[in-house]
């Protein structure tokens, strides 16, 4: 090994003398940078951090080694990264991953650009080569501040011992207000070792959540009293903005029907009359038809990804738009708002409903939402002569958890019937990567999810694609016994990739087929963990049950139809009404 | 035995049989209204923005501009009165949503302390400085004199002149000097300040006021 800032410590004696002379107790005064680091996450009340160690960040994980935080130590550092985001996405407050300079650094960057697409609240740390050794391209340099500049709300390269616990305070309470997302500290090995005894400051007072201008919410109310065929479209926004409750008021209240995005999905329950499920892609047929149709869409917290709009000439092409969001760069984006409101997507529903004149007259429209309903319910068959089909599997396991199990899952088709098939009916309970669409970010986000909330059910629906790309995350679970049930919905093939390949590739399946799997019930047993194998519909509920029963981690390598694909689908770029049941309507 | 196992499931009409909404977007995403203009052509403008005066400011700007293909003229930096902020001067060619798009990201960032755009009567300024060969001095001064400009520096073979003006005029002088064979020339880009009373910047009277009591407080120690 080849280490070549060898650790600077401030001399030994030098260090316990200056404590004993001074009059702070060493327990609560940061005496180097790195403590002062930790002393800053303490004071944001952070409880874990996911990471893994290495020669520039060891100074902070000496400081580590006398602080009530509990380090939860990675596989892989991308597996950091996700574990702390889903962290984030459980909890609301900011997940803390940690790496050391160079490939630690840039191995946390997948997750980092995974949070900062779904504006998940994150906060890494990573080592840095000492400041005289910047720019020399040292041992396990690399210009991480510049790497990260594309993908973190902001950055900071830590410069001063002295400041380097308010730069991380605020790089905490960056992560965590307005609108949500990831920050990182670069970390000098010098700079973590430098003494200091600047304290660290207080966190600053909440400010009251940001209102929308009372005049622009007036118009926009009017517009929505006025509205023959309102509809509200949840997103992320308001599971970050915990408007959940607002968006149920609002809706309940006034009898609107509400589509979800995919970050939202929870955030208004699937079982409500109300509900139409999720918009996009792959969200429901009812859903699309009442985002074609509407005259007037309140959008809250959402920045209309092209995987929810389409081609945006025919979203929502005769609609009105009221949009909600906390950033205003997002308004007029990508769609134009008729009626921006910036502020806090709860705030601002509150005040929408005080503006109101009167609740829109919309029963016609509740019926025909309705109707949409009954003529596009989201099925599948089960034909006798046929494998195990994957939504049955989803199904089976919704039914025999409770409502505030969470669900994490991978990037596929897998991640589509997850979402399908399972009635959510509350915020955080749905936890994928979104925007970036990650492949590998079920596992490691489940251990973060787990870790979040010890006590609730954490179910992983996993690809067998996606699952081998972080499945080293067994070891983790295995060793800090967490209960977390992963369920590889195996089709032997990147199948997401192959459903495109057989519609829009003339079936020409160039690597995505994965016929040299391997067998995930050995390897989750070789790990330490329980392993099941699930081929026939009989086996289904009992092996679901075990696993679910197993006080540990265990692998469910269910074998399924390689042929199920996933629909409803709105092709790239296609028309949300014009959704396609199955492979012969594209 | 799926969900739909009582019969058949109940499917809706298909892609080509369903009833269709009204209505279109324009590819900004702006709603299709025969009344109103939905469709916005590029125009040239001036953003300014108030920037603190660290590192990695410069590379944040222009990251931004360049990840979010913004159509960008040219883009100056310079310090203010106040050692802690720069201004940082963008010519951008955008349709409406795409300048109100630059604003609001540069806004977000976090060194960024406020941004305008700048109206068209804004004071800008641009300079450039021209190499052409010197065979012609007393041609290359009488062009120098019709625009205001200075020479630099004169010798054998070249001849280096100094030109500043508006944009217009620039371009202007670049194609007077054109006969000489220009050798080499570069330009700065505008930099530009609000005309008359009005500051530039939202956030630039604040820190004006703040840095003048600071200076009548010092002031009054001595
Ligand atoms: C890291 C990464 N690489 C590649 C892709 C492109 N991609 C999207 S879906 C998909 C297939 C995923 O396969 P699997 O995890 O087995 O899930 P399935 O679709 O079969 O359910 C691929 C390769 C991606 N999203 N992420």
């Amino acid at each position: 090994m080849s280490e070549p800032a060898s650790p600077t410590y401030p001399d030994e004696d030098e260090a316990t003398e200056e404590a004993a002379s001074s009059d702070r107790s060493t327990e609560s005064q940061p005496t180097t940078g790195a403590e002062a680091t930790v002393a800053a996450l303490e004071a944001a009340g952070v409880e874990h951090v996911f990471g893994v160690q290495g020669g520039a960040i060891m100074p902070v994980y000496d400081a580590l080694y006398d602080s009530d935080v509990t380090h939860v130590t990675m596989a892989h550092e991308q597996g950091a990264a996700h574990a702390a985001d889903a962290y984030g996405q459980v909890t609301g407050e900011p997940g803390v991953c940690m790496a050391t300079s160079g490939p630690g650094a840039t191995n946390l960057v997948t997750g980092i650009a995974d949070a900062n697409m779904d504006s998940d609240p994150l906060v890494a740390l990573t080592g840095q080569v000492p400041t005289d050794f910047v720019g020399n391209d040292a041992f396990q340099e690399t210009d991480t501040i510049g790497i990260t500049r594309p993908i973190t709300k902001t950055n900071y390269f830590a410069s001063d011992s002295d400041t380097v616990g308010d730069t991380v305070s605020e790089a905490f309470s960056l992560a965590r207000t307005g609108r949500q997302g990831p920050t990182l500290v670069d970390l000098p090995k010098d700079v973590s070792n430098g003494e200091t005894d600047a304290g660290v400051a207080e966190p600053d007072e909440e400010e009251a959540p940001p209102a929308a201008e009372p005049a622009a919410v007036e118009v926009a109310a009017e517009a929505v009293a006025e509205a023959e065929r309102p509809l509200i479209l949840s997103g992320g926004g308001v599971t970050k903005g915990e408007a959940s409750e607002e968006v149920r008021a609002f809706a309940t209240e006034y009898g609107i029907p509400v589509a979800t995005t995919m970050p939202g999905i929870g955030t208004f329950p699937e079982d409500h009359e109300l509900c139409l499920s999720w918009a996009g892609m792959h969200g429901t047929g009812y859903a699309n038809m009442a985002i074609s149709h509407t005259d007037c869409l309140i959008a809250v917290g959402t920045r209309f990804d092209d995987r929810l709009t389409g081609g945006v000439e025919t979203f929502a092409p005769g609609a009105k738009v009221v949009h909600v969001d906390i950033d205003p760069a997002e308004i007029s984006k990508n769609v134009h708002a008729d009626y921006p409101l910036i502020g806090d997507a709860a705030t601002v529903l509150e005040q929408l409903d005080e503006a109101m004149p009167a609740a829109p007259d919309a029963e016609a429209w509740r019926g025909r939402c309705q109707d949409w309903k009954r003529e596009y319910p989201l099925t599948y068959d089960t034909p006798d002569d046929e494998p195990l089909k994957p939504q049955f599997v989803v199904e089976a396991l919704d039914e025999m958890t409770d409502d505030d199990a969470i669900v994490t899952t991978g990037v596929g088709q897998h991640q589509m019937w997850a979402a399908q098939f399972w009635t959510y009916t509350e915020p955080r309970t749905y936890v994928s990567s979104h925007g970036l669409g990650t492949m590998g970010y079920g596992l490691p986000a489940a251990i973060g999810a787990k870790v979040a909330a010890p006590d609730r059910e954490v179910v992983c629906f996993d690809g067998d694609g996606s699952f081998l790309m972080t499945m080293q995350g067994l070891s983790v679970a295995v060793r800090d016994s967490l209960d977390i049930t992963v369920v590889v919905l195996n089709n032997r093939a990147i199948g997401m990739v192959r459903q495109w390949q057989d519609a829009f590739f003339e079936g020409r399946r160039m690597a995505s087929e994965y016929p040299w799997i391997p067998d995930f019930e050995t390897l989750a047993e070789a790990f330490g963990a329980r392993g099941f194998t699930l081929r026939e519909y009989d086996d289904v509920a009992n092996v679901l049950e075990e696993a679910m029963e197993y006080d540990g981690p265990s692998v469910v390598d269910a074998h399924i139809d390689p042929a199920e694909n996933v629909y409803p689908m709105v092709p790239s770029g296609g028309d949300n009404a014009r959704f396609a049941l199955s492979e012969d309507q594209l | 035995m799926s969900q739909g196992s009582e019969g058949p499931a109940p499917v809706g009409p298909g892609p080509d049989q369903r009833e269709m909404p009204a209505g279109r977007r324009s590819s900004q995403g702006i709603r299709v209204d025969p009344q109103v203009e939905a469709t916005h052509e590029s125009r040239r403008t001036v953003l300014s923005a108030l920037v603190y005066h660290e590192p990695g400011v410069l590379a944040e700007v222009s990251g931004l501009v360049s990840r979010r293909q913004f159509n960008i003229e040219s883009l100056t930096v310079g310090s203010t009165t106040n050692p802690e902020t720069a201004r940082i001067t963008l010519v951008i060619e955008e349709p409406e949503p795409g300048v109100r798009q630059v604003e609001r990201q540069l806004e977000k960032l976090q060194p960024v302390i406020s941004v305008r755009e700048l109206g068209d009567d804004a004071v800008r300024r641009e300079l450039v400085v021209l190499k052409v060969h010197g065979d012609n001095p007393d041609e290359v001064n009488a062009i120098t004199r019709m625009y205001d400009g200075t020479t630099l520096d004169a010798g054998p073979r070249t001849i280096t002149v100094q030109i500043t003006g508006d944009e217009q005029k620039i371009d202007d002088a670049i194609d007077a000097f054109r006969q000489f064979d220009i050798r080499e020339l570069a330009r700065t880009g505008q930099t530009a300040l609000s005309r008359g009373d009005e500051w530039t910047t939202d956030a630039e009277e604040e820190r004006y006021e703040q840095m003048r009591q600071e200076q009548a407080a010092t002031d009054d120690d001595d």
